[in-house]
């Protein structure tokens, strides 16, 4: 039953990969707005203070800070894996405050993917296996699944690779594997978290130019990262130190952004 | 509101779910044989124990109905007195005469006289071996064959020859039957012509060395003496195989048919009850094996228990990332609940496979059919994957309980 209703609910337009890049002016795909995050009670350690962050359909933008800074916890709450302590979270126009542990669990399978630094690859599984299981918590068919993922893999140029297991692969060669896996369902946005963090700099340019690419076909990605070299690649970047936004040069969200740390008081 | 309520996760397909379940069976399956070794060792303890002791009994019921239920013995009892009473000389031929009695053997204890290899031997190790005169018919009613020679026919029972019954001829180390064989018998030298098969339903033919009446007159002075001349006899065990629906008539009236002056002194039984009950008794000490399984069943469990524990710390990026994938806490808790049950039902399987081979071996050299009741391997089965599912419940439940950020951080 359950296929049946999820599958036709992935709108057409929210996957943004027909159309070509817009620069952010279509609608949000991603909202934040006001959000903290606050760990802990004895002392509460605040990780995010006040984030408002708008992502727009289609847009390539880099989340840059230090370690520390708040970046991982921006992701997680990006990416529904945790709530905010305050402030409303927008994925694909969905508040995620409103929803249960297992409609979030429905939203991630539908409307985000992931890429991780470690690639989190099964080893014992072919690359193909590992695309498709990007599809298994949506509720795809086997035979579905396998043709999406071979249709992935040719998008990050493994075609001649589907067979290999990740053990076989170099480091860049499993990263493009994760990268599939995380498109392979046409999610409203990728978020990617230091993708480039276990590679060699040949390796990670690559991937940052497969994402420029996969931009270009029309995927919304964010790309959570330390590196500012490899942020000022993007055409957005966002920098975050401690728990706030300190710079925004993309065409939404800056000012937000800015006009928040300013009622906040701080500068 | 709309967009909320399409938000449902979705299911996995039950082949889908068994691939999850099996992921960590597949990429370590060293650790799953291990594990599963010990589940398999208490189901196979269960299964056999079970397995044996049917086929035991199979074996033996079998034999009950080889050997037949209608033999009945009636041999002398006691006297009122306490003495060792006597069977009239005409017993068997009174008995033969009972409407539903379809044959009628008998022997004689010789009283006296004992079987020894040579004269050398001194008197007193008489190895516990009887004489005994025997009808012609004897082997033939209480069921036994000739192992090696032949046995006795009206030429040789008036003889000095003898057959010995399967114990007697091994007691007195004869294997075999070669001419001009002989034992010392009741003090002169006796041919051996023949060693019989055991006769379950008649031990004292095993323990005896078996002459003809005629032979025990002559030679061993075996005598009754009937209407003052004296005559071969007399006996003291009759065989009397009857009608096996009229047994329990023809029991009823033996002891009056056999003394009718002193029926008291008459004792009637039947042997293959014996063997009735050694059947019922057989699962005496299935409480005890099945236990020992159980046991062994419980230690399986800690095993299995342990692994998915482990299995569980692991493989938290895993977790993490099928969280990250969309599956929720109790995709996650299925997913681990159902990798132990896989590997306790696996386990369990071959568990059982190796039961039946070890009941299947062991019942074929001891010439049983092999039985295995559905019980032993349903059983075995349930109790393995009971088990699989108990000891897959904790880590099942800590893997659920992980939050996905928690799984995802790398140590």
């Amino acid at each position: 039953m359950t296929t049946s209703q999820a599958t036709p609910t992935i709108p057409a337009a929210s996957t943004g990969q027909a159309g070509p890049r817009d620069d952010g002016s279509g609608p949000p795909v991603l909202a934040l707005d006001a959000v903290t995050k606050t760990y802990g009670e004895q002392p509460p350690v605040p990780a995010l203070r006040g984030v408002s962050l708008t992502v727009r359909r289609s847009e390539l933008l880099a989340i840059v800070g230090p370690s520390g800074s708040g970046k991982t916890t921006l992701l997680h709450v990006m990416g529904t894996l945790e709530r905010p302590s305050s402030g409303t979270v927008l994925i694909d126009g969905v508040d995620v405050a409103a929803l249960d542990d297992r409609q979030l669990a429905a939203l991630r399978a539908r409307s985000i993917g992931f890429v991780f630094q470690q690639f989190f690859l099964a080893e014992h599984a072919t690359a193909l296996e590992n695309v498709a299981d990007g599809l298994l918590y949506v509720g795809a068919e086997v035979g579905e699944r396998r043709r999406r993922a071979a249709e992935a893999l040719a998008r990050v140029g493994l075609a001649h690779r589907s067979a290999f297991r990740p053990s076989t692969m170099s480091g860049g060669e499993r990263q493009r594997v994760a990268i599939a896996r995380a498109l392979v369902g046409r999610p409203a946005i990728v978020l990617a978290d230091e993708p480039t963090g276990n590679l060699d700099s040949t390796a990670g340019g690559s991937i940052i130019e497969l994402l420029d690419e996969l931009n270009a076909g029309g995927a919304t990605i964010v790309v959570i990262t330390h590196d500012r070299d490899l942020a000022s690649r993007l055409p957005r970047q966002v920098h975050v130190r401690d728990g706030h936004i300190v710079a925004d040069n993309g065409p939404a969200g800056g000012a937000q952004a800015l006009a928040g740390r300013e009622g906040d008081g701080r500068s | 509101m709309n967009v909320r309520s399409t938000l449902v996760p979705a299911r996995l397909k039950l082949g889908d779910q068994a691939r999850v379940a099996s992921v960590g069976l597949r990429s370590r399956p060293l650790r799953a044989a291990l594990s599963g070794l010990g589940i398999a060792i208490g189901t196979a303890a269960i299964v056999a124990v079970l397995g044996l002791s049917a086929s035991s009994q199979a074996g033996l019921l079998a034999e009950i109905d080889r050997l037949g239920t209608n033999l009945l013995t009636v041999t002398n009892g006691q006297s009122f007195t306490g003495q060792t009473a006597q069977l009239p000389l005409a017993a068997p031929a009174r008995i033969s005469r009972i409407n539903a009695v379809e044959q009628v053997a008998h022997a004689g204890t010789v009283g006296g006289a004992n079987v020894y290899r040579s004269p050398l031997i001194p008197a007193i190790q008489t190895n516990a071996l009887q004489v005994k005169a025997a009808s012609l018919n004897l082997p033939r009613v209480v069921a036994t064959t000739v192992a090696q020679g032949r046995w006795l026919n009206t030429a040789t029972a008036t003889q000095p020859v003898t057959v010995l019954g399967a114990a007697a001829a091994q007691r007195l180390g004869i294997d075999r039957v070669y001419p001009g064989e002989r034992v010392w018998l009741g003090g002169q030298w006796f041919y051996v012509a023949g060693i019989l098969s055991p006769a379950v339903l008649a031990p004292e033919v095993d323990t005896s060395a078996l002459v003809g009446y005629p032979a025990a007159q002559r030679y061993l002075n075996h005598i009754s003496i009937v209407k003052g001349r004296p005559a071969a006899g007399p006996p003291t065990t009759v065989y009397v195989r009857s009608q096996t629906s009229q047994v329990g008539a023809v029991r009823s009236v033996l002891a009056q048919t056999a003394d009718p002056e002193a029926p008291n002194e008459v004792d009637v039984s039947q042997p293959s009850d014996a063997l009735s009950a050694r059947a019922a008794a057989n699962g005496a000490f299935n409480g005890l094996f099945l236990g020992l399984g159980a046991v062994a069943l419980l230690v399986g469990a800690v095993g299995v228990a342990n692994i998915m524990i482990i299995s569980v710390l692991e493989r938290r990026s895993e977790i993490g990332l099928r969280r990250a994938l969309g599956a929720t806490r109790d995709q996650i808790r299925t997913q681990f609940l159902s990798e132990a049950i896989m590997l306790a039902f696996v386990g369990g399987a071959v568990g059982v496979a190796a039961g039946a081979l070890a009941t299947g071996v062991y019942a074929s050299t001891k010439h049983w059919a092999v039985v295995i009741p559905a019980t032993a391997w349903a059983g075995g089965v349930a109790a393995a994957v009971a088990t699989g599912a108990i000891a897959g419940l904790l880590p099942a439940l800590r893997a659920a309980r992980l939050s996905p950020t928690e799984a995802l951080r790398t140590v």
